[in-house]
């Protein structure tokens, strides 16, 4: 018996697989909610119910699917490309933290359509900013980014921190330690009335189609393709190597600082050291269960989103604490990659 | 001959329409080489793991010493004492040779592991076989060749007496080819049986006692060694008189590339030294020489892909500076890239997208990649240079090594280029695909196209190039004409004996 490569992949088998994994994910995830004693069907219902039972939970689903669908594509664009950034959570910091340090000392007065963009670019350019720093280390000195981009976000993480205690503290703030908070120019509009969904699902959704369009489309996608899957060969063939890895960061650290920004400008409206309950760690996730498909991201944000917003609502119901949405996005990960797998060797003996 | 070790009966295996196997017996007498002969595709390898219990034969059985092997089991084959020698190895390079030997010889819940045994039994292997590798050396620190010798010694190790070798030469210059043939007599006469898998007829010649053709899954003959020729074999693999090309008299044009006193360094380690050569329109310069003395350097040099530290190159008479990927390409440099797997073609993207990747200029406006055209490119050149297996959105790993050349053969000549640069154009392509890429060289030649060739082959310079120059320590030889050249005398060249007064001091 030996693994071999498939030679054909056919579109239903690609369909197929993330479909599959996700069952299969909900089927071991099952067994653990039979273990705690709950009936399993009813379970799921429930978290459906919380994710799309109401207007409310279906909004609050979307809110959370947003910043998701932007990490995720910022982990899908490098990946592509092999430019490991395991680092978007610290760019969705950055983002967040330059926004609100942007509206609050520099762009306040401007009206909503000046301030809104500017702010955009402001957090996208931070989260660039912070993967640069590696990809120049990795470029000039070899230093792996695996490495680098992640404990980056720890430096991220306690620098926020050090600013909404220190210079960006908010006065108002009743000594807690929260930046200073957006002007009301810069705040997103909402999408609907009376719930917390704004327009950052529309500029994620849009931002995946024009990744998608790129990647499949233009002369950068094709040489940042080549450039991932065989950079001796992409250089051969006359591709800048280093440019186009630089090009990719920008977009994937702009796409995660970005996350940030619609965060601080649509949901909270300053920041805080838990603005994010992992949004970048998630991302890579999301992106690995899309199968760094641009267009998959989205529905694969929306599943993750599904699963934590409908896991709270069920544990809220039935007693079963809402660490089971961590473990079944988990497992999907687990068989996505497995089904991957299967969809380029087959087994013959 | 001697009673036979190994039997296989009557094996066929079918994967979906494809018989790989037909109906296929062969057998393997004690202290016998036998080579199994074929093009790539015709089986070899289908039947050698079935031999393993890699896979289950859809019929038809496999004897050793008169006992049926269970079919599928791996473990079974090891102990009736089948060893494999894969063509990839399969080492630890972090482990040392005695742990990589060792491996997966001992149980796994034993506290004391049996180095020291181990150690004794390897070192009696080495002895009695003559292969000389340190046990404590560690693998990837090791030369290929010597990393081939360890994974011999770990098939020795599990008390293998049936050796199979898949295609062993492939990884292997020509010097350690040799040293692996002088091996494998040794170890033939002490009693040891191989098979070893090939589609090159000097080796064949060379170290079978007998050898076994193969082709479209059919046994199609069998041959003592000294029964039979190397033309004989060529068109029982092919299945047609094969005859490769040779060049036919021409006289040269202006030269359109001329590379002064060229000197290359690559991380510090000096590769080309002061180089001179000049290449004509219409003629093939070879380079000859051992693999690892420059040539790779030089096929950069000219592809666009390394800086030069001095000298000068001059392209139809203009010095250039330095050459980039986009000047060559843009200049009509055709360039065949020496790995062709690694450099010449990104597997995973399709066919249509490596025939227009180097020039994507030409092949997108605004940035936007013009999908139409660039298919209609592929068609034509899949077309014109009868690449098969494949259309445009093929994925490009699943052409055979024979298309991907022609492939890549046919987006560098489909533009008529002034100037091309074959860097080992033939290395592991089977008899049939060397004939059609030596026509397409000569075809350039006649067109005017200036060749030069880099090449390891002294048969395929002697047959294609008109003048040559060998490759040494990276420094080159002067060139000598292709109607002088005896394989003496470019044996010596090779060896770094040229006359030249201020150059013999540095021969070796």
């Amino acid at each position: 018996m030996r693994f071999e490569r498939r030679e054909h992949r056919s579109l239903a088998l690609v369909i197929a697989t993330p479909v599959l994994a996700i069952l299969c994910a909900l089927a071991l995830a099952g067994l653990l909610i039979a273990i705690a004693g709950a009936p399993v069907m009813e379970a799921y219902w429930r978290i459906l119910v919380g994710a799309f039972g109401s207007r409310l939970s279906a909004t609050e689903t979307l809110t959370r699917a947003s910043p998701l669908i932007l990490t995720g594509l910022a982990a899908a664009v490098a990946f592509r490309a092999r430019l490991w950034n395991i680092g978007a959570e610290g760019q969705f910091y950055l983002g967040a933290i330059a926004v609100a340090a942007a509206s609050s000392h520099l762009f306040g007065g401007l009206p909503s359509p000046l301030q809104i963009p500017l702010l955009l670019v402001v957090g996208a350019a931070a989260g660039i900013v912070l993967l640069l720093v590696p990809l120049w280390l990795r470029l000039r000195f070899s230093v792996d980014e695996v490495v680098t981009t992640l404990l980056l976000n720890f430096v991220a993480v306690l620098f926020v921190s050090m600013l909404i205690d220190g210079p960006l503290k908010d006065p108002m703030g009743f000594g807690w330690p929260q930046s200073q908070p957006v002007a009301d120019a810069a705040v997103l509009p909402k999408l609907f009335a009376r719930s917390r969904l704004h327009v950052g699902l529309m500029i994620a959704l849009v931002l995946a189609v024009a990744v998608h369009l790129v990647q499949s489309r233009t002369v950068f996608g094709m040489q940042s393709r080549a450039a991932g899957l065989n950079p001796a060969g992409a250089v051969f063939a006359g591709v800048p190597l280093g440019r186009t890895l630089v090009t990719v960061a920008c977009v994937s650290g702009g796409l995660a600082g970005l996350a940030g920004a619609i965060e601080v400008m649509g949901v909270q409206g300053y920041v805080t050291t838990d603005l994010s309950p992992g949004y970048g760690y998630s991302g890579i996730v999301v992106a690995m269960l899309a199968n760094l498909h641009p267009l998959g991201v989205v529905l694969a944000a929306l599943f993750t989103a599904v699963m934590f917003v409908g896991a709270d609502g069920m544990s809220r119901s039935m007693g079963i604490p809402s660490y089971i949405a961590d473990v079944t996005v988990a497992l999907s990960l687990i068989s996505m990659l497995t089904g991957v797998f299967f969809t380029q060797y087959r087994i013959r003996r | 001959m001697s009673e036979a070790i190994l039997d296989i009966c009557s094996v066929s295996k079918r994967f979906g329409d494809n018989l790989a196997n037909d109906d296929i017996s062969l057998s393997l007498g004690k202290g016998e080489i036998v080579a199994l002969l074929g093009e790539n595709g015709a089986g070899k390898t289908t039947l050698m793991s079935i031999l393993f219990g890699h896979y289950v034969p859809d019929s038809g059985k496999v004897l050793v010493e008169g006992r049926e092997l269970p079919p599928g089991k791996p473990r079974a084959a090891i102990r009736a004492g089948i060893g494999m020698v894969h063509q990839h190895f399969s080492l630890a390079p972090n482990l040392t040779v005695l742990e990589n030997v060792m491996a997966g010889t001992e149980r796994l819940w034993h506290f004391r592991s049996g180095t020291g045994a181990a150690r004794r039994k390897l070192r009696g292997i080495c002895q009695r076989f003559g292969l000389t590798v340190e046990p404590d050396a560690r693998v990837g620190d090791l030369s290929v060749g010597e990393q081939q010798r360890v994974e011999i010694l770990k098939a020795l190790y599990n008390d293998a007496h049936i050796l199979v070798l898949d295609e062993p030469t492939a990884v292997l210059t020509n010097l350690e080819a040799e040293r692996l043939f002088s091996t494998l007599k040794d170890m033939a006469r002490e009693g040891l049986s191989l098979i070893f898998i090939s589609h090159k007829l000097d080796e064949v010649m060379a170290a079978a006692d007998r050898t076994v053709v193969l082709r479209g899954g059919r046994k199609v003959a069998e041959r003592l060694a000294r029964e039979t020729n190397k033309a004989e074999l060529a068109e029982l693999m092919v299945g047609r008189k094969v005859a490769r090309p040779v060049r036919e008299p021409s006289t040269p044009g202006e030269v359109v590339l001329d590379v002064a006193d060229v000197s290359v360094s690559i991380d510090g380690v000096e590769r080309l030294k002061s180089i001179d050569f000049s290449l004509r329109a219409g003629e093939i310069l070879g380079i000859i020489g051992v693999s690892g003395n420059g040539q790779t350097t030089l096929a950069h040099l000219l592809s666009g892909t390394v800086r030069r530290d001095k000298g000068e190159l001059l392209l139809f008479g203009e010095p250039i500076g330095d050459l980039t990927v986009d000047d060559a390409v843009r200049a009509g440099i055709g360039r065949i890239p020496e790995d062709r797997n690694k450099e010449g073609a990104i597997g995973e993207m399709a066919i249509w997208e490596n025939a227009v990747l180097e020039r994507l200029p030409r092949f997108s406006r605004y940035g936007l990649v013009d999908r139409p055209s660039g298919q209609a490119f592929a068609g034509q050149i899949i077309e014109a240079f009868d690449v098969r297996g494949g259309r445009p959105t093929t994925r490009t790993r699943l052409l055979s090594g024979g298309n991907m050349q022609k492939l890549i053969l046919g987006r560098n000549l489909i533009d008529r280029p002034r100037i091309l640069l074959a860097g080992q154009p033939t290395r592991g392509l089977d008899e049939g695909a060397v004939a059609a890429v030596h026509e397409r060289l000569l075809e350039a030649r006649r067109a005017g196209t200036a060749v030069l060739l880099i090449s390891e082959d002294l048969e395929e310079v002697m047959a294609l190039a008109d003048r040559i120059q060998a490759i040494v320590n990276g420094r080159l030889s002067p060139p000598i004409a292709a109607e002088g050249a005896s394989a003496t005398k470019l044996g010596l060249m090779m060896a770094g004996e040229w006359n030249e007064e201020h150059e013999v001091s540095h021969a070796i």
